[in-house]
C-alpha cells in the first residue's frame, strides 16, 4: 500500500508498466526553472550549447535576456556563474552531467563551494539510461565527486514532476545545489501534491522485512520490486530518497532497525553514491546486512536505455535478489 | 581617479617600499610562500589600492565598489600587504600569513577575509569569475568597473580563453584584465617552459583592446587604466612588463624565487640563507644603497 499522506499517483494504475504516466525526468527542469525565474528575477540560466536537450529552452523562451549562452564551455561556465552569484544572480548552470561536473569539477569546488558562492548546478544526462550516446556521455560517478565536496547539496529526483519541485527548492537555498536529472522518459509517481523537503527521505510505500532505499528512476523500480516481493510474502519499505546530502539519518537508522536489511538503488556506480551514503550512516549508528543495486565498477556504452538497465542489473527484478539476499544475510 | 602629479608618484613610490618590506616581513615568519612575484607586482598593487581603485577599506562589502579578482591566487601576500597598509585589517596580523586560524590563507579564501573578492589558487578561473561579474552588473545597469589580475604563466590554461573568448563575444567593457608579465614560472622562463607569446596579437584575436606598459612606472599603470576606460565597447588587457623579485637585487629576474621565501635557498648570486632576509629588509630600506636608512 503507498502512503497515502504522501498523495503520490493511483496505485490502479502505477504498478501495470503499459499504463503508467512516463516523463523525462529533464522536463522537469525546464519547468522548475520557469518557477524560479518567475519567483525571483535574479535567477539566470547558462547553458553550454545543450538548451535543446537539457530543457534549459523552456525558460530561455520565457526570459531570454536571462539565458546566457556560454559555447561549448564548462570550466568557463562555472566560473562564470560564481562571478554572477558574486554580483547577486542566482546562478543555474546546465550540461550534461558528464561535462558538468565531470568536466568542470575543480571550478565547481573552488570557485563556488570552497567560495561559497550561490551556484546551482543542473546536469542532465545523468546515468546508463541516457542510451545510444554510450559510456562517454553515460555519468555514473557524478554524486560521488559533488557529495564529497563541503558547502555542497544533492538532489537526484525521481520523476519529472520531483525534478520541478527540487529544482524550485534549489532556487531558493543561498548556496551551491548539485541536481540530476536523467534524460529518458521515467514513470510517475508523484504527483504535483506530494511534498519535497530539503533533506527528507519519504516512505512511499512501508513494510517491516527489508527497505529499499531509492532515488532517481529506481524509486520506480523499487516500488515494482516491494510489488513481486509481496506476492512472496515479503514486506518492503520503499524509501524514496531525493537529498543524497545532507541525508535523512533519523529515517535510514529508524528502517535499518526497523526492517533489519536494506537495498540502495540507484543509477550511479557502486561507489561514493546513495549507497554509501546510506552506509556511511548505517555504519556509525546501527549496522545492517545491505546490498547495493548500483553499476558494478565498470564503464556504461551503447545501447537502448531499457536494455542498458537490465544489462546494468538496474530492473526490479534485481532488485527482488537483491533484497532476499539481504534478508538472508540477518543475524 | 586623476592623472598622477609628482607628489601623488613621490607617496606610492614610498607606499611601494612599505609594501615589499612587509612582504619579505611575512614571507620570513611564514617560512613558505612565493616571493618573486608579490615584490613584481608591488607597484601595481599600490597604484590600485591607492589610487585607481573605488573602494572603501572600512566598508568592503560597499556595492558601488570596484571589483578587483586576483586569479593568480599565489601572489596574495602582495595583495594581504596592501590591504593591509591600505587599512583593510591591522599591519601586524601580517604576521599571521599561512598560520594556523589566520584569515591570510596560503591562497585567498573570500570568506576568511573581508575585502577579498574571490578565492583563488587553482590557476586560470578568475578571468571567468570577473567576467561573469562584469555581465551581471552590466544586468543591473550598474557602473563599477571590474579589474582582474592574472599572471603570464596562467595564459598557458585553456579556461583563460574561454573567458576571453566569452568577454570578447559579450563586450564587457567594464572589464579589465592586467597580466603580470615578468616571464618566469615554477619550471624557468616562461617562453622556455611554454611560450605564450605572441600574447597581444592573442588577446587582440579575441576582440580585446590591449596595451603594454612598465608595470613599475606609476604613471603608465594609471594611464593605461584611464585609456581602458576610454575603451567602452570591448574589453581591455594591460600587459604589465615587470621584473621578478623586484626591489630585491639576488631575487630580481630569477624564476628560483618564484615559490620560495627568503632563507630557503640559495640560488647562484645569492647571500647565504641566514642573511637573506636582513639583505632583502636592508636593500628595501635603503632603496638599494641609494639612501641611509633610518633604521640603520
Amino acid at each position: 500500500m503507498l502512503n497515502k499522506e504522501l498523495k503520490l499517483v493511483s496505485e490502479n494504475t502505477l504498478y501495470d508498466r503499459s499504463k503508467v504516466e512516463q516523463l523525462p525526468i529533464r522536463n522537469g527542469f525546464g519547468e522548475g526553472l520557469v518557477i524560479a525565474g518567475d519567483a525571483n528575477p535574479n535567477v539566470v540560466v547558462l547553458c553550454a550549447d545543450l538548451s535543446e536537450s537539457t530543457r534549459a529552452q523552456t525558460y530561455q523562451k520565457k526570459y531570454p535576456d536571462r539565458y546566457i549562452e556560454v559555447g561549448v564551455a564548462e570550466q568557463n561556465m562555472a566560473s562564470l556563474a560564481s562571478g554572477l552569484a558574486a554580483v547577486g544572480k542566482v546562478p543555474f548552470i546546465s550540461s550534461y552531467a558528464m561535462f558538468s561536473p565531470g568536466r568542470n569539477w575543480e571550478q565547481i569546488r573552488t570557485t563556488i563551494c570552497y567560495n561559497n558562492q550561490n551556484v546551482k548546478i543542473a546536469a542532465a544526462h545523468a546515468g546508463v539510461s541516457v542510451g545510444p550516446d554510450g559510456a562517454t556521455h553515460q555519468a555514473i560517478e557524478d554524486i560521488g565527486i559533488m557529495r564529497g565536496i563541503a558547502n555542497m547539496i544533492v538532489f537526484v529526483p525521481a520523476d519529472a514532476h520531483e525534478a520541478r519541485r527540487a529544482t524550485a527548492a534549489a532556487a531558493k537555498i543561498k548556496g551551491p545545489v548539485y541536481i540530476r536529472y536523467a534524460r529518458e522518459k521515467t514513470p510517475i509517481v508523484t504527483t504535483d501534491d506530494t511534498p519535497f523537503e530539503v533533506g527528507k527521505a519519504y516512505i512511499y510505500r512501508d513494510g517491516k522485512d527489508v527497505a529499499l532505499i531509492a532515488a532517481g528512476p529506481l524509486v520506480y523500480e523499487a516500488l515494482m520490486a516491494a510489488q513481486v516481493l509481496a506476492k512472496d510474502g515479503i514486506s518492503a519499505r520503499v524509501i524514496n530518497c531525493p537529498t543524497i546530502k545532507p541525508i535523512d539519518e533519523a529515517l535510514i537508522i529508524k528502517a535499518a532497525k526497523e526492517c533489519g536489511a536494506v537495498v540502495s538503488c540507484e543509477e550511479h556506480q557502486t561507489m561514493n553514491g546513495l549507497g554509501s551514503a546510506v552506509a556511511e550512516v548505517l555504519a556509525r549508528n546501527h549496522p545492517a546486512p545491505q546490498e547495493f543495486i548500483a553499476v558494478q565498477n565498470r564503464f556504461g556504452e551503447s545501447g537502448e536505455p531499457n536494455e542498458l538497465m537490465e544489462k546494468f542489473g538496474l530492473r526490479d527484478h534485481h532488485i527482488v535478489d537483491a533484497a532476499k539476499k539481504a534478508i538472508g544475510r540477518k543475524k | 581617479m586623476a592623472y598622477l602629479n609628482d607628489e601623488k608618484i613621490k607617496q606610492l613610490t614610498h607606499q611601494a617600499n612599505e609594501v615589499r618590506q612587509s612582504i619579505i616581513e611575512m614571507l620570513v615568519e611564514a617560512k613558505s610562500g612565493h616571493s618573486a612575484g608579490p615584490l613584481g607586482m608591488a607597484d601595481v598593487f599600490t597604484t590600485f589600492y591607492f589610487h585607481i581603485l573605488k573602494h572603501d577599506p572600512h566598508n568592503p562589502d560597499w556595492e558601488e565598489r570596484d571589483r578587483l579578482i586576483l586569479s593568480n591566487g599565489h601572489i596574495c601576500p602582495v595583495q594581504y600587504a596592501t590591504m593591509a597598509h591600505a587599512g583593510y585589517f591591522p599591519i601586524e596580523e601580517l604576521k599571521t600569513l599561512r598560520k594556523l586560524g589566520t584569515r591570510l590563507q596560503g591562497h585567498p579564501h573570500r570568506t576568511s577575509l573581508p575585502g577579498l573578492e574571490t578565492t583563488s589558487g587553482p590557476l586560470g578561473s578568475g578571468l571567468s569569475q570577473a567576467a561573469g561579474m562584469a555581465y551581471g552588473l552590466r544586468m543591473d545597469e550598474k557602473k563599477n568597473w571590474v579589474y582582474c589580475l592574472m599572471s603570464d604563466a596562467e595564459q598557458q590554461i585553456g579556461q583563460i580563453w574561454e573567458a576571453a573568448m566569452w568577454a570578447g563575444n559579450n563586450k564587457l567593457g567594464k572589464l579589465i584584465g592586467i597580466i603580470d608579465r615578468n616571464n618566469i614560472q615554477i619550471n624557468g622562463f616562461t617562453e622556455n617552459v611554454m611560450p605564450v607569446e605572441p600574447l597581444k596579437a592573442k588577446w587582440e584575436a579575441f576582440n580585446w583592446h590591449v596595451q603594454e606598459i612598465d608595470g613599475h612606472n606609476f604613471e603608465e599603470i594609471v594611464n593605461a587604466v584611464e585609456e581602458a576606460k576610454a575603451i567602452f565597447n570591448r574589453p581591455s588587457l594591460i600587459i604589465a612588463h615587470t621584473i621578478p623579485g623586484k626591489g630585491v637585487d639576488y631575487m630580481e629576474y630569477r624564476y628560483e624565487w618564484h615559490g620560495s621565501p627568503p632563507g630557503s635557498i640559495e640560488p647562484k648570486g645569492a647571500p647565504p640563507k641566514a642573511e637573506q632576509a636582513k639583505k632583502a629588509l636592508e636593500q628595501l630600506r635603503t632603496l638599494g644603497g641609494k639612501i641611509t636608512s633610518e633604521h640603520q
